[in-house]
């Protein structure tokens, strides 16, 4: 079974982040930069269904060269191969775009299942998985916390958490899925495939390596744009009570009657 | 910018869902500013009986798209029908919720239509001739504004909780109109097997305008019960911080966080739960928020509007029993 999977290079959520003095983004310098999280997981399922079926995983990733050290991270974990597509073309580009990019180096790949993360922790948008499967032309399942696979491999068994419930899916392959959190616990990178992944040559295609013009996936075929980031309102601390329980009960009463109005 | 406004309409047992009528509240307001209708977008099978509600809560026309194959949610079914409609439809904005449907199916209907999107709006409105949202981001530690481009249609997936739902007008009806299903439904490739309910004593947490939420000071699987009996008193649902679900005492759609759910209820009230930066990004968009904690220092104490420092396992039952008896008052 050959699996692709989609890997994007996001700031590490525990860090806090800077935003710019233009408000046009974030203050790269110093700032921790890791494989999103929710790709870890797509990682782990795509070795998995390789230890099960055999054949490859392939990492794909769009983005600036530096995204090169997330490949890295998967190729530790054991992923076969790994490409980047970078060009400054892409400055920029919206998620539709980055999806177009996507099928342009994943149609010619051998792809029985593409996974990504159900989303990416910087910008939280969850749209390139399902626009990617619209122009791969592939039947989807977004943010799977099981995944089963038939004995032949031809039809996925998933489930997705849907609101009061959870929704039993079968997914003929070739399909793109987008994974939870709750799907797999990801494995921590071996030293020996430490080792073999600094060595690993990562191809670098631009978008006239894939044929895309930059009008029609660059800034100019954006459809959305970032007009500013700004810090969330700061919440302040409000009343604290400290005192018997008769008083903490009386308090929490009189707040949601009086204040919250939910009594 | 003249442009009328769509809701894609989710619906349960013949009800509309809330988040559906919070959509309609916000697209009332925008098809004002954009000198449009309010069209409800009705997809189903057997579906017609919803519609006179959503001429009561705002929707000048409803659309009804009904197909035995509609019957559930299917990625596919759900965007050939609508991509069909709003081909025949001009460019309009689409407005659907932040759910399990408008997160799976928002995107693939933009890539089919080349329509701009952007997901997880807390706030959609006209500004400067142009439709403009606002978006948490890098997990809550910013707020982006973003715009939409062109002349295309115009695609937002909006987080629930956002809009309230007004009282219901029975004097303003819609024109109801059924849409001719043309799609090839029997290119649908996903089967639904089965949708499993999962058995709980509160309302989703996507529902809910409070949420009772608890957190490592709980100690075990067990003493939930005791935050479903408060939830139960308060019309509640019942979530976790991200230990309760790592620890196996809840399961994950419990989880409230960066790597959960984000909600934005009217109360929240948190109990134990010391307020990670991975939780605040997923709950710091309630209006209030409660929380009972012994450590006075807890990161939750510091940004709740009520903070009471003391043992949840005495105030708790105190304060269910409390508000029990405050609503046999009435």
């Amino acid at each position: 079974m050959n699996v692709v999977v989609c890997i994007k290079q996001v700031p590490d959520t525990e860090a806090p982040i800077r935003i710019r003095a233009d408000g046009q983004g974030i203050d790269e310098a110093g700032l921790n930069l890791v494989m999103n999280y929710y790709d870890e997981h797509a990682t782990e399922a795509g070795l998995r269904l390789r230890e099960q079926f055999g054949g490859t995983v392939t990492l794909v990733a769009v983005g600036p060269e530096r995204s090169k050290e997330a490949l890295r991270t998967g190729l530790a974990m054991g992923a076969d191969e790994a490409v980047l597509v970078s060009d400054p073309a892409l400055d920029g580009a919206d998620h539709l775009s980055i999806a177009r990019v996507l099928a342009a180096v994943i149609a010619p790949l051998p792809h029985d299942v593409v996974i990504c993360g159900k989303l990416s922790t910087d910008d939280n948008a969850a749209v390139v998985g399902p626009a990617l499967a619209e122009f791969l032309d592939l039947p989807q399942a977004t943010a799977i916390a099981v995944l089963q696979m038939d004995a032949d491999g031809t039809v996925a068994t998933v489930h997705r958490e849907v609101e009061g419930g959870i929704e039993v899916l079968d997914v003929p392959l070739p399909a793109v899925l987008t994974v939870e959190r709750s799907l797999n616990e990801p494995r921590y990178p071996s030293l020996p495939g430490i080792m073999k992944a600094k060595r690993k040559e990562i191809g670098v295609r631009t978008l006239q390596d894939l044929g895309l013009d930059a009008g029609s996936v660059g800034a100019a075929a954006a459809r959305t744009g970032l007009v500013r980031l700004d810090p969330p309102p700061k919440r302040q601390a409000g009343r604290s009570v400290d005192g018997d329980a008769a008083e903490a009960v009386a308090a929490i009463v009189g707040f949601l009657k009086n204040e919250a109005k939910v009594l | 910018m003249t442009a009328d406004v769509w809701v894609l309409i989710e619906h349960q047992a013949g009800i509309p869902k809330k988040i559906s009528l919070e959509l309609l509240a916000l697209a009332r307001g925008l098809a004002q500013a954009l000198n449009g209708q309010v069209i409800a977008f009705l997809p189903g099978a057997q579906v017609a009986g919803i519609a006179s509600a959503l001429g009561h809560h705002g929707a000048d026309v409803v659309l009804i798209a009904e197909h035995p194959a509609l019957a559930a949610y299917t990625t596919e079914g759900y965007t050939a029908v609508l991509a069909d409609a709003l081909r025949e439809a001009g460019s309009p904005v689409v407005l659907m919720g932040s759910t399990a449907q408008g997160r799976d199916l928002g995107p693939r209907l933009a890539a089919r239509l080349s329509a701009g999107i952007v997901t997880d709006c807390a706030s959609v409105a006209v500004a400067d001739g142009a439709l403009t949202v606002t978006r948490p981001v890098y997990t809550r530690k910013a707020i982006g504004t973003v715009a939409f481009a062109g002349d295309g249609t115009k695609i937002a997936v909006v987080l629930p909780g956002m809009y309230t739902v007004p009282e219901e007008d029975a004097g303003h009806a819609a024109e109801v109109r059924p849409v001719e299903v043309t799609a090839d439904l029997a290119r649908i490739r996903t089967t639904v097997r089965e949708t499993k309910t999962i058995e709980r004593e509160t309302i989703p947490l996507t529902e809910a305008d409070v949420i009772v939420s608890g957190g490592r000071g709980l100690r075990g699987p067990e003493n939930f019960a005791m935050l479903d009996a408060l939830a139960r008193e308060l019309d509640a649902a019942v979530g976790s911080s991200r230990p309760p679900v790592d620890s196996g005492w809840v399961p994950h759609d419990y989880e409230i966080g960066q790597t959960g759910k984000t909600v934005s209820p009217v109360v929240y009230v948190a109990c134990g739960i010391s307020g990670a930066p991975q939780h605040l990004a997923g709950m710091s968009g309630s209006r209030y928020i409660v929380a009972i904690n012994k450590d006075p220092n807890a990161p939750l104490m510091q940004v709740a509007d009520l903070g009471v420092v003391g043992d949840l396992f005495e105030i708790v039952p105190k304060l269910t029993e409390a508000i029990k008896k405050e609503r046999t008052k009435r």
